[in-house]
C-alpha cells in the first residue's frame, strides 16, 4: 500500500529523491497501528479519550495509563509506542516546571505545545537517534481559555478543534465533525467521545478495550484530571446504549 | 598560592558568599497544638530585620498539599525556598492523579531530609519549621530544625516558644481539646510571647487543619493590659545611679 523506501529509508537522515524522509513515515506507520486515541474542544474546556486494547484478561483495570497530566493545567494522552510515549511525557513534565520556576506562572498550552514538538522533532535530526513512535494528543486550560494540540512523529504540531489519532483516526475524525463543538459544554463531550470510542471500536480486529478519559474544564476547576467515575459510568452506559439501538436498525 | 579546595566546595573564604552565614530578615516563633479535629498552629505577622520590626504583613503560616500546613520561624527567603521545593512535590504528587496524596507524615520526613542535607554541606536553611496536619483520621505534628533535629508531639513551638508556650502547654494541654478551648490557650500562650519576646508583635494568624481543610484566620490582635503595678514604675527600688 506505501511505496518501498529501497535504500533511502535506512536512515532518519536521508532524503528520498522525491523528498520524503521515510523513517519519519514509519514512525507514523507505528502510532497508525495502535489504539485509538481522541481529543475535542468544548465551549467549557477540552475532553481527551483513550480506547486502550487489552493485550491479556491478566491486567488489572486502570493500569497502563495512556492519559497523564504534564501539569495542573495541561494533560497529554499518547498513541503509539508507549515507552515512547513515557519519555515525551516526562520531558514535558520537566518543561513544564522549568517555565513555572523561571517564569512564576504555569506554562502556556501553546509554548508547552511548541517545546514537545521541538523535542521530538530534535530525534528525526540524528542518525545515532531514532524517531519517536507516537503521537501525541495535548490538551490544556490557560488564561487564553482550553487549547487543544496534536504532535505528530514528524515533530509537526497544530491546534485544533478536534483531533484523531491511531486505527480507527479517519472514522473517528467522520464522527468528530458532525459534533457542535462550540455548543458543547464538556460534560456532553465526554458522553460524545465515550460514544466515538465505542463505536469506532472493531469487535472483530481487537476483542476488548478499556476507555480511559480525562478532561479539563470549568467544572474541574481549569485543572487537568481524569473524568470522575460516575461521569465515566454514565459515558460508558450511553455509548452502549447508543451502540444497541445503532445494532438494532 | 591556590586554595586546595575542590571548585565546588562550601569551605574557604571565596565560597562565604554562597552559602548561609546569618539570617536577615526573621520570623518569630510558630506555636502548635492537636486537638479534637485536628490540628490547631498560631504565628504573628512580623519580619525583623535585625532588631527592628521592618515588615508586619508576613503570612508564615501555608497550607501544603490537601492534608499539611506549614509554619516557619527564621530567615523569611529560606522559608519561600521551602515552599518553593514544596510546590513541586506536591505538584508531582498530584500528577499522578491515582486518588493517593501525600499526609503530614509524608511532608515531615521530605522537610526533614533536606534540612539536614543542607546542614551537612554547611549551608542550612534558617529555619525551625512546624508541620502540622490530618489524613484519614489520624493527626500528626512535627517540627524539624534548621540542623535537621525532628520530633512530633501533642504540641509543639519555635525558638522563644520553647521557652514561654511550652511550659504552658505541658501544663494545660489534653487530649481531645474543643476548638474553643484549643484556641484560647493558644492566645494565652501568644500573649505571653507578646508581652516577653521582643521580636514578637500584637497581629497574629491562627490556623486550623482538619480532615475537611485548612482554614487560616483574618489577622487580629490580642488584647493586652500595661497597668500592672509591677510595670508601673518598674526601675524603683533597682540598685544603680541610673
Amino acid at each position: 500500500m506505501s511505496s518501498i523506501g529501497t535504500g533511502y529509508d535506512l536512515s532518519v537522515t536521508t532524503f528520498s529523491p522525491d523528498g520524503r524522509v521515510f523513517q519519519i513515515e514509519y514512525a507514523a506507520k507505528a502510532v497508525d497501528n495502535s489504539g485509538t486515541v481522541i481529543g475535542i474542544k468544548c465551549k467549557d474546556g477540552i475532553v481527551m479519550g483513550v480506547e486502550k486494547l487489552i493485550a491479556s484478561k491478566m491486567m488489572l483495570p486502570g493500569s497502563n495509563r495512556r492519559i497523564h497530566s504534564v501539569h495542573r493545567h495541561s494533560g497529554m494522552a499518547v498513541a503509539g509506542l508507549a515507552a515512547d510515549g513515557r519519555q515525551i511525557v516526562a520531558r514535558a513534565k520537566s518543561e513544564a516546571t522549568n517555565y513555572q520556576s523561571v517564569y512564576g506562572e504555569p506554562i502556556p498550552v501553546k509554548e508547552l505545545a511548541e517545546r514537545v514538538a521541538s523535542y521530538v522533532h530534535l530525534c528525526t535530526l540524528y542518525w545515532w537517534l531514532r524517531p519517536f513512535g507516537c503521537g501525541i494528543i495535548l490538551g490544556g486550560y490557560d488564561r487564553d481559555g482550553p487549547q487543544l494540540y496534536m504532535v505528530e512523529p514528524s515533530g509537526i504540531s497544530y491546534r485544533y478543534f478536534g483531533a484523531a489519532i491511531g486505527k480507527g483516526k479517519q472514522a473517528a475524525k467522520t464522527e468528530i465533525e458532525k459534533l457542535n463543538l462550540s455548543e458543547m459544554t464538556c460534560r456532553e463531550g465526554v458522553i460524545e467521545v465515550a460514544k466515538i470510542i465505542y463505536k469506532i471500536h472493531d469487535e472483530a480486529k481487537d476483542k476488548a478495550f478499556e476507555l480511559e478519559m480525562s478532561w479539563a474544564c470549568d467544572e474541574s476547576k481549569q485543572q487537568h484530571q481524569k473524568v470522575p467515575d460516575d461521569l465515566l459510568e454514565e459515558a460508558k452506559a450511553a455509548a452502549r446504549t447508543a451502540l444497541e439501538e445503532m445494532d438494532a436498525d | 598560592m591556590a586554595s586546595k579546595q575542590p571548585e565546588n566546595s562550601l569551605l574557604g573564604p571565596e565560597a562565604d558568599s554562597q552559602r548561609t552565614l546569618y539570617p536577615y530578615v526573621t520570623g518569630t516563633s510558630v506555636v502548635a497544638l492537636k486537638y479534637k479535629d485536628g490540628i490547631l498552629m498560631a504565628a504573628d505577622m512580623g519580619g525583623s530585620y535585625g532588631s527592628t520590626l521592618r515588615y508586619k504583613s508576613v503570612e508564615r503560616m501555608k497550607p501544603i498539599g490537601k492534608h499539611s500546613l506549614l509554619g516557619a520561624s527564621g530567615e523569611i527567603s529560606d522559608f519561600q525556598e521551602i515552599l518553593h521545593y514544596l510546590d513541586e512535590l506536591i505538584l508531582y504528587d498530584n500528577m499522578w492523579d491515582d486518588g493517593n496524596s501525600l499526609g503530614p507524615k509524608e511532608v515531615h520526613n521530605y522537610l526533614t531530609r533536606v534540612m539536614y542535607n543542607r546542614r551537612n554541606k554547611f549551608n542550612p536553611l534558617w529555619n525551625s519549621l512546624v508541620l502540622g496536619g490530618v489524613k484519614n483520621g489520624q493527626k500528626y505534628l512535627g517540627t524539624v530544625s534548621m540542623i535537621g533535629v525532628n520530633f512530633e508531639d501533642n504540641h509543639v513551638a519555635t525558638g522563644f516558644g520553647n521557652h514561654l508556650a511550652r511550659p504552658i502547654l505541658r501544663q494545660e494541654w489534653h487530649e481531645n481539646l474543643s476548638f474553643e478551648d484549643g484556641v484560647r490557650l493558644l492566645e494565652k500562650c501568644m500573649r505571653v510571647l507578646l508581652y516577653r519576646d521582643r521580636s514578637a508583635i500584637n497581629k497574629l494568624q491562627i490556623a486550623k487543619i482538619t480532615e475537611e481543610g485548612m482554614t487560616i484566620s483574618q489577622p487580629y490582635s490580642l488584647k493586652t493590659y500595661w497597668e500592672f503595678s509591677a510595670f508601673a514604675n518598674p526601675a524603683q527600688g533597682a540598685v544603680g545611679s541610673w
